[in-house]
């Protein structure tokens, strides 16, 4: 038997009796950052392929969401901040071992870029848009003649933008939970399904939902045979990460994991898109909503048992 | 120039005589701590075998928190010691996160504050102030590179052990055995 206890009274506010420093700012924004990710890179890659016109919500439609759900995501990085006035040290440095700074250097990129790409594509959404003012008509054009360039940097930026939220929780290696570095394609993936299935439910073009349930469909496949290589790592690995894992394997993590993110998440809305694609009746919103759903809880189930992982000494 | 740490752990009664001296002295705020003591309870009755550990950071040589801050404010200063500017420091909470001594706590009025081997009293000579009010004197500080310091040469005599080595941390506090 062996007991360790603090006897001199250490009661911590945010860290006592077990770390509870992040809350659902964290998760709510890797969750919209994933989302805005995969709307923007499914945006960037069929206008590479020149299928603009095929994918019209993909491309034009649909990454109006992307502003938005960057914004709120960065107001709730914002609201996150302890000492909040000084978050402009963030842009006074760039370090490149800190995942943090690079996630804030991305989102610079990318908010800006999602706001580009939503006013080129204003007049695709609403025909009767008028800027009122001739230097914004003519920056848009600006814009519009250099679409390919911008659309390069989009796939590339989002990219990491969607890799970085994932990257944030597994480069601390004091949580085993999170200090596998599966965690960055996971959250990657995770945000592509939620892009994809948002524009199903966007979308009015039956080829253009089908492409997309086909889409969805396998990066859910992906995201499965992620989360069992990323089980099988920690089980193989030490004994705090055998514990880690044991979270989701029996304790208390597991019913919320299992049922909310897997089952609920990603098998019955695979099983849904598939039926669909086979030519049954399904209304569309219901596994859309099942994939935000479960996109979201991944995010806040890793992110409240993360910080419930630790070494032990 | 190295600071380290070391704790006898056999001289040590636990009396967190060295948690009130550093509130005191750094004006820590009510309700939090720099540093704390641990009590390990080892076996089953009647073989059993106790640890008292006074801990805080340990000042570690490949620092996660210097790593993960993402604007700097966590730092190396003077002999290796960890420290964070309050002025740089965004209150983000990665580097409480990343310490797997969970050694940061975010102090009220925002930043982020942990021990800092007391490097004012250090500067002007003096011992920090847990290692000088210590009643049973378990705890010596010096400089790691002096082969003189007290530091030195209690750890070329004793046997000791530090916490979690194998988070690669490379901690600058030793626990004598």
């Amino acid at each position: 038997m062996r007991e360790e206890i603090i006897v001199s009274g250490r009661n911590n506010p945010l860290i006592d009796p077990q770390l509870h420093v992040w809350h659902w700012e964290i998760p709510t924004y890797l969750f919209l950052g994933g989302l805005a990710a995969g709307l923007m890179f499914f945006a960037a890659l069929y206008t590479i392929r020149n299928k603009e016109n095929e994918y019209k919500t993909a491309v034009k439609i649909a990454p109006i969401i992307a502003p938005i759900a960057l914004v709120f995501g960065l107001i709730a990085l914002f609201l996150d901040l302890h000492h909040k006035l000084y978050f402009w040290r963030l842009y006074t440095t760039i370090r490149l071992e800190s995942p943090m700074s690079w996630g804030a250097w991305t989102l610079m990129v990318v908010t800006p870029l999602s706001m580009i790409w939503t006013a080129i594509h204003m007049k695709d959404i609403f025909p009767k848009w008028n800027w009122k003012f001739e230097v914004i008509e003519e920056l848009i054009e600006f814009f519009k003649k250099h679409k390919k360039t911008l659309a390069w940097i989009m796939l590339i930026s989002s990219a990491i933008l969607g890799i970085y939220t994932g990257i944030l929780f597994s480069a601390f290696n004091a949580r085993p939970l999170w200090n596998t570095s599966i965690l960055g394609p996971l959250f990657l993936a995770s945000g592509l399904s939620a892009g994809a299935a948002l524009v199903i439910w966007m979308s009015k073009n039956h080829s253009e939902r089908k492409r997309f349930a086909q889409l969805d469909l396998m990066i859910i496949g992906i995201e499965l045979f992620l989360i069992i290589h990323m089980f099988m790592g920690f089980l193989a690995s030490t004994q705090v990460q055998i514990d880690a894992a044991n979270l989701f394997l029996g304790g208390e993590y597991t019913a919320p994991f299992w049922i909310f993110v897997v089952f609920l998440g990603m098998i019955v809305p695979a099983i849904l898109e598939g039926m669909e694609l086979k030519g049954f009746k399904i209304p569309v919103a219901i596994p859309v909503v099942l994939v935000l759903f479960g996109s979201v809880m991944l995010r806040f189930i890793i992110a409240y048992a993360g910080q419930a992982s630790r070494w032990l000494y | 120039m190295r600071y380290a740490m070391a704790i006898d752990t056999k001289k040590c009664v636990g009396c967190s005589d060295c948690v009130v001296a550093c509130q005191t002295e750094n004006d820590v705020p009510i309700g939090y701590c720099r540093d704390w003591v641990v009590e390990v309870m080892d076996g089953t009755y009647p073989q059993l075998e106790m640890e008292l550990r006074s801990e805080r950071c340990n000042h570690c040589e490949n620092s996660p928190c210097v790593r993960c801050c993402p604007t700097g404010a966590s730092h190396y200063s003077e002999g290796g010691t960890v420290l964070v500017t309050k002025n740089e420091c965004i209150g983000c909470s990665a580097c409480v996160t990343s310490c797997p001594y969970d050694a940061r706590f975010v102090h009220p009025e925002g930043y982020v504050d942990k021990c800092t081997f007391c490097l004012h009293r250090v500067k002007k000579g003096m011992q920090p102030a847990c290692v000088a009010v210590c009643p049973t004197k378990c705890m010596y500080f010096g400089d790691l590179d002096d082969p003189r310091s007290e530091v030195s040469q209690i750890l070329k005599k004793r046997k000791y052990k530090t916490l979690i080595p194998e988070a690669g941390t490379k901690p600058h506090l030793y626990f004598l055995i």
